[in-house]
């Protein structure tokens, strides 16, 4: 018995040893994964148990596919009107007919207007007799799904919506004064809500880790310059000059130039409270031992920046950018609320909700405020998931 | 400390100047001057405008003059405390402002006051009662507080008390207390009409103070002091008010900061839903109408505002909290 162990070890010494390499390289990987994780594989980790940023999260993938697809959801154009239908509330699919016979594929009926006697205001009855079919992947009005290819195929649509009487439609959120759909005008008005958000807090993003991170690391008469300027712009009244920038830019700009402008406007109030982290992380980490070790090594101050210093604060600084979101996001709605901020044709959620500024228009038309209900369940999802980033990021919560 | 109060006053100074220049530039920033402007809108209505009156006008704000030399020509009017004149309302811009500014800022005050009472007791509760019933509630309406528009909340609760009620619940008070003398029944009825925009600042003012205030109590009483505090058996209540609370309340005396200026700002777009006689409404039309010595008028007054109201926050931050005094 011995003896034959002793042969077989003679004989496999290679392979034992390729054995038992294997095996405590196995073991050491082992190791890796029940111990060793990454800084962003714990924050994924550390977000994904709070399940108020997961929920906010979801919502924001539905806002931002609501928004890339928006043309092809809604079911007509967003300057598509028809003027014998302006001004009616919400008529939408049914399932039921006036039988009771359930039908699994939604249809619509007949819209017939006719005048109030005593207020001479339209009124807008379903001609239940009359009823067609909602047809998917109707063809409708023509547009250029995500600005390259060119179709008329909407999700849903009526076939025909010229009826005997009145006219066949979907129109789930009701009609503003011009007979536009409102539903397909929320849904486009996404476009421009949901990023005008986005591109002003890179603006600041940008603006804040620049002079933020210039302050910070040269420190000196360049941080005294930065800090005032910082100072200053801190005290300055938010809405107020919001809305004199806003009033300033001239009414008859196309559409892309005052959405520019106003991204600018907003994001200028936004900045400086950037600055001030970047800055003050600048200033701790910048005598850091691994920073110096970096510099004495060699190591061009740009690179020492953006491979050691930047890096340390990253989920920091993402997770304030995106609680500074909600407020550019509000910002937008009520200039444009106010008509100062983005102006007709531009569709946005705020121009939408200018209808609303009368009070006799929500008494009469209360569904002018749907829209509202878009841009409360954004600014919440946002500040959902800023909480949740802010807290995953937070190594010692 | 007086030697930190003195010198936070001092770097108010080139803070005010620089205020001014931006003001100015805002007031340039519309296309087309001001008198043109003004004696358009006079010829429009049917108005005579002689010579004399468009010289004297001239050589007011010296506008055949470069910009440097109106800039401080306008300076030296604002320093004299002379705003402008309102061509839309036709009467100085100083009037118009003070007419507007008791209500306004009777309206922030109470709101600060309002909100305070309401964060401090909930705050507290929720941060020390973390993950029950109630904190989930409290924590859960105050996203809502946070995330809607206040003018949108305004227009809903208008709507429903208008459904309610049939009335319209705009305005200070009613139509036919308009011009009338302070009666206890216009005060009754002012009373009727200031809960909407005070419940709907109290909501919104409430949710973020709420949350930064439970945020901090818990970064707090998480701490190894509480722990060895109550170790030592320091009674609970006790221990609480006099280390933890003291320290979270910061925020509290950092809205002081922004009891002026953050209210009378913020409540420019609540006010207008609302129809209320304060400042917000004014710098509206103004910016609607071009009436650009108004509208740069109001933002300055802000801005002013919002500088004292800064400084008084960061004198008030330095004498409650040892950590700031110790570091000038």
């Amino acid at each position: 018995m011995h003896k034959d162990i002793q042969g077989l070890q003679k004989v496999n010494r290679r392979e034992m040893k390729r054995r038992e390499a294997a095996l405590k390289a196995q073991s050491e990987r082992q190791q890796d994964t029940v111990y060793v994780a990454s800084q962003f594989k714990l924050t994924v980790r550390k977000f994904r148990r709070n399940r108020l940023a997961v929920v906010g999260l979801i919502l924001l993938c539905i806002i931002y596919f609501i928004a890339l697809f928006a043309d092809f959801l809604a079911p007509y154009g967003k300057n598509t009107y028809n003027p014998s239908i302006t001004n009616m509330a919400p008529k939408g699919m049914h399932w039921i007919d006036a039988e009771g016979n359930f039908s699994f594929r939604p249809f619509v009926y007949e819209i017939v207007s006719s005048y109030d006697p005593v207020t001479f205001a339209p009124t807008y009855m379903e001609d239940t007799s009359s009823k067609q079919y909602v047809s998917f992947f109707a063809r409708g009005d023509e547009y250029k799904l995500l600005g390259l290819i060119e179709t008329d195929i909407h999700l849903f649509g009526v076939d025909n919506p010229k009826g005997e009487n009145g006219v066949f439609g979907v129109y789930l959120f009701g009609t503003d004064q011009a007979g536009r759909d409102l539903f397909s005008r929320t849904l486009i008005g996404t476009q421009i809500s949901g990023t005008v958000g986005l591109v002003g807090v890179l603006l600041s993003f940008i603006l804040g880790l620049l002079l933020g991170g210039l302050s910070g690391y040269i420190g000196g008469k360049v941080d005294m310059v930065i800090q005032r300027i910082i100072d200053f712009t801190i005290s300055l009244p938010t809405i107020p000059l919001w809305m004199a920038l806003a009033a300033a830019v001239p009414a008859n700009w196309p559409v892309t130039k005052t959405y520019f402008c106003i991204t600018i406007i907003l994001s200028l109030v936004s900045w400086p409270n950037l600055a001030r982290t970047v800055r003050s992380k600048f200033m701790s980490l910048k005598n850091e031992d691994f920073v110096k070790a970096a510099r004495v090594s060699g190591a061009s101050t740009f690179r020492i920046i953006c491979k050691h210093m930047v890096p340390m604060f990253m989920s920091h600084l993402i997770a304030s950018l995106s609680l500074s979101i909600p407020g550019m996001i509000l910002g937008e709605t009520s200039l444009s609320f106010l008509s100062l901020g983005l102006r007709p044709p531009a569709v946005s959620w705020g121009v939408l909700l200018a209808d609303a500024q009368k009070f006799r228009n929500v008494v009469l038309y209360p569904w002018t405020m749907i829209p509202g209900v878009f841009v409360v369940v954004t600014v919440m999802a946002f500040n959902f998931v800023g909480d949740g980033l802010r807290d995953a990021a937070d190594p010692y919560l | 400390m007086l030697k930190y109060i003195v010198k936070r006053t001092l770097v108010l100074i080139p803070l005010l100047l620089a205020l001014s220049v931006v003001v100015f530039v805002i007031i340039q920033l519309p296309p087309g001057d001001y008198l043109t402007t003004y004696i358009n809108n006079l010829r429009s209505t049917g108005q005579q405008v002689t010579e004399d009156e468009i010289a004297a006008l001239e050589a007011r704000y010296g506008f055949d003059q470069p910009m440097y030399v109106q800039y401080m020509k306008w300076a030296q009017n604002l320093l004299r405390g002379d705003l402008g004149y309102s061509f839309v309302y036709k009467r100085s811009v100083n009037s118009l402002i003070a007419s507007r500014l008791p209500a306004t800022i009777t309206l922030s005050v109470v709101s600060v006051l309002l909100i305070w009472i309401i964060a401090f007791p909930l705050g507290f509760y929720s941060a020390t009662h973390k993950y029950s019933l109630g904190d989930y509630a409290f924590t859960s309406v105050s996203f809502f507080g946070i995330s809607v528009p206040e003018f949108l909340l305004a227009i809903i609760i208008m709507y429903l008390y208008f459904l309610t009620t049939r009335q319209y619940a705009g305005g200070l008070y009613s139509d036919e207390f308009a011009g009338q003398p302070w009666t206890w029944a216009k005060i009754v009825n002012m009373l009727q009409h200031v809960w909407i925009p005070l419940l709907i600042i109290a909501f919104t003012g409430t949710a973020g103070l709420f949350k930064t205030f439970r945020a901090n109590l818990i970064d707090e009483l998480n701490k190894p002091y509480v722990k060895t505090a109550r170790a030592k058996g320091v009674g609970n209540m006790r221990l609480l008010i006099k280390y933890p609370v003291r320290i979270a309340l910061i925020p509290f005396i950092a809205t002081v900061g922004w009891l002026l200026p953050g209210l009378i700002s913020g409540q420019t777009i609540l006010a207008q839903v609302l129809s209320l006689p304060t400042v917000g409404p004014l710098l509206l039309t103004a910016l609607q109408n071009q009436d650009m010595y108004l509208a740069g008028s109001i933002v300055f007054i802000m801005g002013v505002l919002s500088m004292i109201g800064t400084l008084v926050s960061d004198i008030l931050l330095a004498l409650t909290d040892p950590r700031i005094r110790s570091s000038m």
